[in-house]
């Protein structure tokens, strides 16, 4: 997850760890201010509420900080961070009321005949993803779908797709099997098809 | 194989987790069936897309000092 800020080298990472062990305030605040803009940008990401976010971000820190003396330094600090606000936001996430515009992920799947054929034949999307992707219109109407996906195909390709946990950490999260992971990403990419063709097939973008 | 089961199998496909023998028969329907080759394109401009438009959303964002207030105070309260 290497996004935008500078990257600490190993060994102001080893004393930056050190101090918090030893619980400098000065290094807490220097682990916060390093790290706070990409955790409220990820948070952002995974909830819709900017106080959830907050609240997400907030409470992750303070898990970060309790549990520093079990980092060991496997990994690198910001993505054992990263992964302490997932949990955080999930948290949020499951504390939620179900949104009222939740569409049911049935309608979303492709409908087949007796013989397995499609029943509505996909048209070809006209662009490459690269340059739909170019259009803010196009970005906007992304975000919108992979909003309205219900919340827990939403998760699941959250996690995966877009913060890029495996499969094996999705279902650890989530406490869930991995065939779950699975077949929920699979549904939600499909519903996340079926939400842009009007758009993106044929004469969209 | 039909279009149904074709369209179960892509995410496997596309993750390299199909046997040879059904990879295979998933490339034979792929040559034989336009409307299962849009919907696999589609499927992974849609994958792509997903990641791509969500990518700006991923700098660092601005943060509100107050938050960060909130913070380094919930340590000092966690403390106490």
């Amino acid at each position: 997850m290497d996004e935008g800020t500078a990257t600490p080298n190993a060994a102001d990472e080893a004393d930056l760890v050190a101090r918090l062990k030893a619980g400098n305030e000065e290094a807490y605040e220097q682990f916060v201010r390093e790290n706070i803009g990409r955790m409220l940008a990820v948070a952002r990401r995974m909830l819709r509420k900017e106080a959830d976010a907050h609240d997400a971000v907030q409470d992750a820190f303070l898990s970060a900080y309790k549990a520093i003396d079990r980092f060991e330094g496997g990994s690198k600090l910001s993505t054992w961070l990263h992964r302490i606000l997932v949990n955080a936001a999930l948290m949020k996430i499951r504390s939620a009321k179900r949104r009222k515009n939740e569409v049911s992920i049935e309608d979303l799947l492709p409908r087949y005949r007796d013989d397995g054929h499609q029943i509505d034949p996909p048209t070809g999307w006209e662009h490459t993803a690269e340059a739909a992707a170019q259009n803010r219109e196009v970005r906007e109407l992304v975000r919108a779908s992979i909003d309205r996906l219900p919340e827990t195909h939403r998760t699941v390709l959250l996690l995966r797709d877009i913060e890029q946990l495996s499969t094996e950490e999705a279902a650890q999260q989530l406490e869930v099997s991995t065939n779950v992971i699975k077949t929920r990403l699979h549904r939600a990419r499909q519903a996340l098809k079926t939400l842009l063709d009007p758009h993106l097939s044929g004469h969209g973008a | 194989m039909n279009c149904q089961e074709f369209i179960d199998f892509i995410m496997a496909y596309l993750d390299g987790e199909l046997p040879d023998e059904s990879r295979i028969v998933f490339r034979q329907h792929l040559d034989l069936c336009p409307p299962c080759e849009q919907y696999l394109d589609g499927y992974v401009k849609a994958v792509e897309l997903g990641k791509r438009c969500t990518e700006g959303a991923s700098l660092p964002a601005d943060v509100p000092d107050a938050l960060v207030d909130a913070i380094l105070k919930a340590r000092r309260a966690a403390e106490s």
